[in-house]
Parts: C-alpha cells; structure tokens; sequence
C-alpha cells in the first residue's frame, strides 16, 4: 500500500521511525525543536521525543558538527541538521578532518555513525549564499557518504539507510521539493546506498540526473519521446557509493549520455561520472558524455538572471537531440 | 607539592612510574627522529607529565579524553602500551591505528583515549560530543579536552564551551599552557586571561601548577566527582612547560626562548624530580627504589622500541581499508 506524501513529510517519517526504533538517535541543530527548522521538515518530532533528543543549538555550526561526531564515536547516532547547504564551508574541518577520516586515522577503530542532513538546490531567489548546490565538496572527500533523494520516496528511503549506516553520510535534499508529492509506502522500507533507479526506460540516450535534475531527465525524456527519440532516465541516488554498473549498462545500450546535476559544472559531480563513463564504456558511446550544471558563477539574485543559471528540460532536450542527430559540432 | 590528599602508596607510585614512563618514552623517541628511523616529524611532551599524569589518574578507562599533536604523554597517562605506540610511530601494522594515524593521530580507544589530532583545537567538538553522549545515555562518564594555550585562539573552543554551558555537560577542558605555540609566546597571542573566558560562559575554571602531580590530581579528583553528579563543565588552565623544541626538529630556538629559561624550569621545576624528592622526603619510597623504577621503565621502552623496529609493516593491501565501517576495501566500492 503507498499514499501520495511530500518530501518534507517523508523525511520526518523516516527520521520519526528510526528515532522509535533506535533510541541512541538523536537530532541536533538550530532550531530544529519547537521550530521543526525553517522549512518544517521536522515539526512534531520533539513533541513525541522531547527536547533530550531534539536539541536545539546555538549558531555555532563548526561547534554542534564537531559534538555530533564526539557523540557518534562515543555510541549515539546524532542526524545533525545544517540549516542550508551553503554553511558547509563552516564546519569543513569538522566534518572532511574529523568525521571524514576517523575511522581510517585509528587503523579502524574509532567510527562516526552520523547523519549531516542538508540542502541544495537555486531558483528560490536567495542569492549566492542561500542557494549553492555543493555535494561536490563532500563527494570528493574519502570516508563521506553522499545521499541525493530524488522524490519523497527516495528521501524517506535513503534516509533511514543513512541513520542506519556506521559511517558519516551527507544528505542533500532540495530545498524547492519539500512539498513535492510522490507515492510512498505505508509500510517500512530502506533503499540501500549505491542502487541506482531507472526513472525511465528508453535506448537512444541515457540521461543521468540527480535530485531535482531527475525531474529535469524526466521532462526533457518526454519532450524527447514525442519527436521519436526515447531517452533512458537514471537516479544514481547515491553519489558515494556510486552504482558505475547500472550506469555503464545503460550508456553501453544507449551509446550517448547526459550528465545533470544541480552543483557548478566546473571541476563537479558531472565530470566524475563522465569520466567514468569514459573509462569504462569509452567504445561504445557514440558521442561525448555531456555535462549540465549550475552555470560557473555565484547564483544571482534577479530571477532575470537566477533562471539562467540552472539546467532547465528545454536546454536538455536541445543538447539530446544534436547528439542523438550526430549533429554536435566541435569548434576548429 | 600540594598537600598530600588521601592516597595510598600505590597510587603515588603509579603516578610516579607514569611520569617516567612518558619521559622514557619521549627520550627514546627522540632517538628514533635523530637516528633517521623514525618517518616523519613529532613533538614532545617531555616536561609536561604531570599534567597528563595528574589528569588521567583521576579516570577510569570509561571516561573519554581527546589529545593533541603533543599526545604522547596522554595516550601513556590514559593506559596506553609503549610497545603499540612506538608501532604506530613507526607506520608498523601492530600499532594503535595499524600505521595508519602515525604520533599526531595516537587513538587507543580501548582505555578511552578518542585520539590525537593535528587540526589545532581540532578535537574540542569530539571531547564536548562524548560528554554530550554521557549525558545522554546517562553512563556518569567524563570526558576532558586536552588542548595548548595556543588553541585558546581557535573559535570553536568558545562555541562548544558555550553549548557544554548551556546543556551542563561533563566535560573538562584542559589547557596546557606550556607558554609557547610553536615559536611565539602565549602573550602574543591571548589578549586578557584564559580562566575569565571559561568564566564568561559561567563555567568555573582553575589555574593550577601543571609541574606538580598531587596539586593536579587532587584538583581532578574533585571536578571529574562533580563532574559526574552533573555539575560540569569546568575549564583548567595548567601551568607547564615543554622541555624540546616544538618538535623533534627544532633543535636552534634561541631566537624565540633561552637556554637559561629552559634550563631554569628543569633545574626548578622538573615534576619527576620534584615528585621523588617529595616521595623520598615524606619516606614513601627510598631512593634506590626510585632509581629501580627508573631502570625498569627504561628497559621497557628499550624492549619496546626493539620489537617495533622489528615488527612488520601493513600489507600494501590494507592501504583502502578503514575508509568506511563495513566495506572492506573502498576502492572497489565507492
Ligand atoms: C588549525 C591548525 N593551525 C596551525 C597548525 C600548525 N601548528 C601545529 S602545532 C601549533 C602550535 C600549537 O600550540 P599549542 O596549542 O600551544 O600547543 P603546543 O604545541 O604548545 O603543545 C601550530 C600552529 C595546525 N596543526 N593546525
Ligand atoms: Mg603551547
């Protein structure tokens, strides 16, 4: 049995259920308490567990990241809650030198057990500070685990594996879904890390999105389909773990691939996966992996110029089409 | 010394021994980086023994500590084996961290001791977070931060010592302010005094010799007991000094600390020495005894030094393992 359910909700179901199930789970962070933060995500959850095991901390972001990790190596399994993703660059050392690298520095020993759950995602008007997307930023970092939900379902899902898991896991959720609804079970579920989803099926070309970009995958599929091209729609839903199978089998049926993800292009999440495609499905594509991502500047606050800078399914769409025609013109 | 509190004999002795211990571990590593067998580069806790001494005798295996890139002489104080540690300095397989955290990443989480870190004030969150899980899983475990006066100047001390205030945690914050971080003095560095910013969070805080065993001890005693019915946090300045460089390779340091003060404090203020005068003095032990710990601690770290330049270094094959609990190798996962 499934009910239609928002982001927003499925993700204090599978944090409300763990913390029933666990009771070394605890959730931390600015006014994550009364409040249930600024976008609600959590309301309700200290009126059931009480404000022992929903605290709320003062803005001291390095402060309450480094607390969590001390908990977690001492036996709780503290979900911190980062207010935007933006903040990241203030608890870097905390959570890339500390929590990042534990396990490893102690032979083995010593491992973090937390949840660092966050968001991303641009076109709320919030300027470059509010708005960034930087699951890169972990991604590359050894010893990180990164979750991007794609729906309600993949929120909920992904969610309690990450509570689950003994090591620290990252968890993106876009800002702009938390009242997007899909269908999600009544009953109890897991998604396990580094499982991909085929959103769609198709044998033109393979379309890789993230988060909200599957949205974008699944859009520009549909525009595709009507003019005969059938575009294969993929959620890695984990970054790290990164299901290379389920992609490598689609490029390789496919031969074309359209990476889509919400970080800057530059130097991002695009470029690994079109590297890897590369290096394991290089003879059987018939054109360059292309790459969609936040344009290379701060996002803008103008919606004039905001709406720019993000992927939309008509730029996608646009960008299948030349390759699927074989009409991508290098320059000389 | 401080006024003798109401130890027996063997606790005096344990404390005295743990100090050579550290001392002899500190001399023999010192060898090691001067005779090129050691990779890498180290720092001495020499000179500051009483302040992990004095400390750590006032825990249990249970309570937690966290350490510095100066932690030797905490991993020794917490519980920690000589022969597993000079392992660890020498990247061998048998040490603490199997090679892989090396002198400034020491973790022996089997006495507690949450590990060393080479972030500067790097593990203040981690000491505040054992606590908070002390406290909220209700095990009367203690933790203490152990930290330089030159840390003081990190901005996250000051926002977990905020929330630890806030939340009442038991948590210790020990600054060991041997007077230097790394070539400047802490006056350069610490405007106003280091106790009154603990108290500004109305955390009470301590200043105490760090040269002399029983005056620490006997303050730990008291703020882990209150620390555990709930009455934390508590912040100690410790008054100490470091005997080497700032590390094993700062050998000319003139240009920022004397000779003549170094050898003042060891002529002085040596807590080894003091400790057995002190010992001698009140007819706890003879002199020849303590001459007998002495050769015995030093024939423990020759034994141990031995077996680790013997011992093997990990296989390549571990080099992608312990990236993430429950992978075994994390090449082949991520
Ligand atoms: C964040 C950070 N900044 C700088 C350094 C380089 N560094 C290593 S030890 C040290 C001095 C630390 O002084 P103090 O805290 O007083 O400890 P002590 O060395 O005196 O024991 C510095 C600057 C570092 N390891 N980490
Ligand atoms: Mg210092």
């Amino acid at each position: 049995m499934s009910r239609e359910t928002t982001l927003s909700k499925a993700v204090n179901e599978a944090i409300a259920e763990e913390m029933r199930r666990d009771p070394t789970v605890f959730l931390l962070g600015e006014d994550v308490a009364e409040a249930g933060t600024p976008f609600k995500v959590l309301s309700g959850l200290v009126e059931e567990f009480g404000t022992g095991r929903v605290i709320d901390t003062p803005i001291s972001e390095p402060g309450f990241v480094g607390i969590a990790v001390g908990a977690a190596m001492t036996g709780t399994r503290p979900i911190v809650d980062l207010m935007f993703g933006d903040f990241l660059y203030l608890v870097m050392d905390q959570l890339c030198n500390q929590a990042a690298k534990s396990y490893y520095m102690s032979g083995g020993k010593l491992n973090v057990p937390m949840v660092l759950r966050t968001n991303m995602g641009a076109t709320r008007r919030s300027a470059a500070q509010h708005s960034q997307s930087l699951q890169a930023l972990v991604a590359h970092i050894p010893g990180l685990k990164v979750a991007m939900p794609s729906s309600a379902y993949e929120a909920k899902g992904l969610m309690k594996t990450a509570i689950r898991d003994d090591n620290p896991v990252v968890i993106f959720e876009d800002k702009l879904m938390y009242q997007d609804k899909a269908p999600v079970p009544e009953e109890e579920y897991l998604i396990p890390f580094g499982e991909a989803a085929i959103k769609r099926e198709g044998g033109d070309i393979t379309l890789i999105g993230t988060s909200s970009m599957v949205q974008v995958a699944l859009k520009a599929a549909e525009a595709l389909s009507a003019e005969g091209i059938s575009a294969e729609v993929i959620d890695p839903r984990t970054l790290v773990p990164l299901d290379e199978e389920t992609l490598v089998r689609s490029v390789k049926k496919t031969s074309r691939a359209i990476v889509i993800d919400e970080g800057h292009r530059n130097y991002g999440v695009t470029g690994e996966i079109a590297a890897r495609l590369n290096e394991r499905a290089f003879y059987h594509l018939d054109a360059p992996v292309l790459r969609f991502g936040a344009m290379d500047v701060p996002v803008p606050f103008s919606p004039a110029l905001e709406d720019l800078t993000v992927p939309t399914p008509e730029a996608v769409a646009q960008a299948a089409r030349t390759l699927c025609r074989g009409e991508l013109i290098h320059a000389a | 010394m401080a006024e003798a509190p109401t130890h027996n004999t063997e606790d005096y002795l344990r404390m005295y021994r743990q100090m050579v211990r550290i001392r002899a571990f500190e001399d023999t590593a010192n060898q090691l980086y001067l005779s090129a067998k050691m990779p890498g580069l180290t720092h001495m806790y020499s000179g500051q023994e009483a302040v992990a001494v004095g400390i750590c005798a006032a825990l249990t295996d249970d309570d937690r500590i966290t350490s510095t890139h100066r932690g030797h002489g905490h991993c020794v104080a917490k519980g920690g084996d000589l022969k597993t540690m000079f392992c660890e300095l020498l990247g061998k397989a048998e040490g603490y961290c199997r090679g892989k955290g090396g002198s400034m990443h020491i973790a022996d989480q089997s006495h507690g001791n949450l590990g060393a870190n080479a972030i500067v004030g790097g593990s203040m969150g981690i000491a505040t977070g054992a606590a908070l899980t002390a406290k909220l899983r209700e095990t009367g475990h203690v933790a203490v931060c152990f930290f330089g006066d030159g840390a003081t100047a990190q901005g996250l001390l000051y926002e977990v010592m905020n929330m630890a205030a806030l939340w009442r945690l038991p948590v210790i914050y020990a600054c060991e302010n041997n007077g230097y971080s790394e070539y400047t003095r802490t006056e350069e560095i610490a405007a106003g005094s280091l106790t009154a910013r603990a108290e500004a969070f109305g955390i009470e805080a301590h200043r105490v010799d760090g040269q002399d065993v029983l005056a620490v001890n006997a303050l730990a005693r008291d703020l882990v007991e209150r620390a555990r019915r709930g009455e934390g946090p508590f912040f100690v300045e410790l008054e100490t000094y470091r005997y080497h460089g700032h590390h094993v390779g700062d050998i000319n340091r003139d240009y920022y600390r004397s000779k003549d003060e170094e050898a003042e404090w060891k002529r002085v203020r040596d807590p080894i020495v003091n400790f057995g005068t002190w010992l001698e003095a009140e007819g706890i032990v003879s002199a020849d005894e303590l001459v007998a710990i002495g050769e015995a601690v030093k024939d423990e770290a020759a034994q141990a030094v031995a077996h680790a330049e013997a011992a093997e270094y990990p296989p390549g094959s571990e080099v992608d393992m312990h990236v993430y609990k429950g992978v075994d190798h994390a090449l082949a996962y991520i």
